[in-house]
């Protein structure tokens, strides 16, 4: 099961290579990790993704406890999270598949963010599932680059 | 007050209590050391390596229960304390390593002498700081004292840029803490306590397995009467020794691959567990999976979290320091209605193991047996020394043969296992403990590592007596060699070395050989009596091994030379 770890840290020099670092020497990991300000200047927030079947999840968090710099760490239950990531993709589009794939961005409530001759690129913000859904539907238009920026989530209510 | 940002931190380790620190001064660090030639209450020790200087910090906090601290200029200076670091680091010691670091606006440019200090240090630390501006001195300094010291000790790292010294701060004393992260648990949880306490009165073959956290936390009291209330036998890990007196009669001495039979036979029969400020490290469990099969419950009790349920899932865990713990433990048995106790049929069980498989060596009047050597140890000291060793046979055989009886008796590289380690870490012991005879016994191998401290014992007459058990090998490498690789014995022949009485004598201190069985105990006599530092070079059997023995990965039942056959131990 992919857990959803958000992780409160100090905003300090060094505390993303800490964390990093403890990851690596453990041997955990990561599917993805995104750093950002908190509500609280002094503190930011890590949204870590990580394989629970792959390493114990109660290991992972009393390691990360240890590391002085990590304030509070909250396993966020599936059921009762909101999860998002954001993609641009950047796919072939010329002649009569712009039409079609304008169809595409219109149901998955993406955007264009950019065109020109050959290509367009789609902006999406959305849970990773969709996204993957997403991607397949534009391969078989010549998927030419793909960026995203990892999930962050959120617990609901 | 307004202070240069170096006088700041000998002013804030004088206020932590320091009155010691061990260093060894270079470009970068020129402006600490300034200070410190001021510096009324605060010894600095010179060391002759900075290595040497770590681990001398590192035997200081072993002996004394106080922080440790080293210093070091930057790049080679702080890199030439890393081994000593880790050490600390995998033995759970409180020290404080600062190093010194080249200006702010070279960092990163390849300077001189630019090693990324903290970089390199960050999975071998506790904490680290790489200090931003001098107003921050204080306050860092303070905070790697309370971390080094609470919890689960360990290193702190302080790394200063030449900048930082010499800018001005205006500096208050009573500084707070800024550590909204670290909160360790000292109490242990009231039912789980319970639980234990339950476990205790219902086992019919209970043990006590005890580690180093007992001795950090000072709980050695508390176990006593913990295991004479319960009647319940102690084993002790290597850095659990001399936190349960091994003349005791539910002492069991220590357990796994080099551990007694008895101890080992008793975990493998138990049927509860109690481990304390122990983390079943594969040395003390052999194959995990047949680890104290017969255990109905397993408590865990450690400081660490982390620990619990790392490599065994314990059945009661309780997290808290393990006095605190301990301690409501004995409450709650002494709380309790009087119960008959179960253990009797166990005790007896474990005294015939004791004689059946006691410690054994082959003691003949021409040859120096090494265990002997140790045993005549214990005798002469009246076994109230300080023993420090270095790492390989001589080690394990100083677990064996010499019985610890008070915490902060036995100081040795566990976790790490450096070779190196005895020297400096003794004289930092007595250093610590100037009332105590400090012994180091040592290896020829492991003390060829970090010798030229002896310079640093003449230097400031620190009068440890260091035994050189010299069989010529890398002993314990050899010992694998012997038993598991066929007798090819890569590397490990010591083919040339050095006359160490005369190395001794050389460095200013006393310098002894001895090859006979009966001049063992006057040489001990004479060097300690010389109240100057002393090295015995004991001309011990070659190809002597350490027994019993549990090969790495198997079932520590499985041992190697366990049944008494030569000679007893008396």
């Amino acid at each position: 099961m992919k857990h959803t770890l958000s992780v409160l840290v100090e905003n300090k020099p060094g505390v993303l290579t800490r964390v990093a670092g403890l990851f690596a020497r453990r041997g955990f990991n990561i599917d993805s990790l995104v750093v950002g300000e908190s509500e609280d200047p002094k503190l930011s927030r890590m949204t870590i993704t990580i394989d629970g079947a792959e390493h114990p999840i109660d290991q992972v968090t009393k390691q990360l406890h240890k590391l002085i710099n990590v304030v509070k760490i909250r396993d966020l239950d599936p059921e009762n999270m909101v999860a998002r990531e954001l993609a641009l993709i950047k796919v072939n589009a010329s002649g009569a598949a712009r039409g079609e794939l304008l169809e595409i961005v219109r149901i998955f409530n993406a955007r264009v963010v950019d065109v020109d001759k050959r290509t367009l690129t789609i902006e999406a913000a959305s849970s990773p599932n969709k996204l993957r859904a997403l991607e397949e539907m534009l391969l078989p238009y010549g998927v030419i680059e793909v960026v995203r920026t990892g999930i962050v989530g959120i617990a609901r209510g | 007050m307004k202070l240069k940002g170096s006088e700041a931190v000998v002013h804030a380790l004088a206020a932590e209590g320091c009155d010691v620190v061990f260093g060894f001064p270079g470009g970068s660090a020129i402006p600490l050391y300034d200070a410190l030639y001021d510096a009324k209450h605060l010894r600095h020790v010179l060391v002759r390596h900075e290595q040497g200087a770590a681990h001398a910090a590192d035997g200081y906090a072993r002996a004394t229960g106080k922080v440790g601290v080293c210093l070091s200029t930057s790049g080679p200076g702080a890199t030439n304390l890393v081994t000593g670091i880790a050490n600390a680091y995998l033995d759970s010691i409180p020290m404080v390593a600062i190093t010194a670091q080249v200006k702010s606006d070279l960092i990163g440019t390849d300077a001189f002498q630019e090693a990324d200090t903290t970089g390199i240090t960050l999975p071998i630390v506790k904490h680290s700081y790489l200090v931003q501006k001098p107003a921050d001195l204080p306050r860092v300094i303070h905070e790697a004292f309370h971390i080094a010291s609470t919890g689960r000790p360990g290193p702190v790292l302080v790394d200063i840029p030449v900048t930082c010294f010499l800018g001005d701060l205006a500096y208050e004393p009573a500084t707070r803490l800024d550590l909204p992260g670290y909160k360790p648990t000292v109490k242990g949880h009231t039912k789980q306590i319970r639980a234990a306490a339950r476990a205790l009165r219902e086992a019919d073959r209970p043990v006590l397995y005890v580690g180093g956290g007992v001795i950090s936390s000072g709980a050695a009291d508390e176990l006593l009467r913990l295991a004479e209330l319960a009647q319940a036998p102690v084993t002790t890990t290597l850095m659990g020794l001399g936190s349960f007196p091994e003349r005791h009669p539910l002492s069991l001495g220590m357990l796994g691959m080099h551990g007694t039979v008895t101890a080992n036979y008793a975990v493998h029969e138990c049927d509860l567990l109690v481990a304390v400020g122990a983390r079943f490290d594969d040395r003390v469990t052999g194959k995990l999976s047949t680890f104290a099969p017969q255990a109905k419950a397993i408590v865990h009790i450690d400081v660490d979290p982390a620990e619990i349920g790392k490599n065994v899932e314990p059945s009661i865990p309780i997290v808290g320091d393990a006095r605190h713990v301990l301690a409501a433990l004995v409450a709650e048995l002494e709380a309790a209605e009087p119960a008959p106790t179960r253990t009797e049929a166990w005790l007896a069980k474990i005294d015939a193991w004791k004689k059946e498989y006691a410690l054994h060596y082959l003691d003949d009047e021409t040859t120096l047996a090494p265990q002997f050597v140790i045993e005549e140890i214990e005798r002469v000291t009246g076994g109230d020394a300080v023993i420090c060793t270095d790492v390989g046979q001589h080690q394990m055989w100083s677990t064996l043969y010499f019985h610890y009886s008070f915490p902060r008796q036995f100081i040795s590289s566990g976790g790490l296992g450096t070779m190196g380690f005895g020297l400096p870490a003794s004289i930092g012991a007595k250093i610590g403990r100037p009332d105590k005879t400090v012994i180091d016994i040592s290896g020829d191998g492991g003390f060829q590592m970090t010798m030229q401290e002896l310079a640093t014992a003449v230097n400031y007459n620190v009068p440890v007596v260091v035994a050189i058990l010299n069989n010529r090998f890398l002993g314990m490498v050899r010992q694998w060699q012997d038993l598991f690789w066929n007798k090819r014995y890569s590397a490990t022949c010591v083919e040339v070395q050095p006359d160490f009485a005369k190395l001794a004598e050389a460095f200013g201190a006393l310098g002894m050989t001895v090859t006979a069985k009966d001049e063992v105990g006057d040489a001990l006599r004479t060097a300690i009596e010389a109240e100057r530092p002393a090295v015995i070079d004991f001309r011990v059997r070659p190809e002597e091994n350490v027994f019993p023995m549990v090969p790495a990965g198997k079932d520590i039942t499985e041992m190697i030379g366990g049944k008494a056959g030569r000679r007893k131990k008396p």
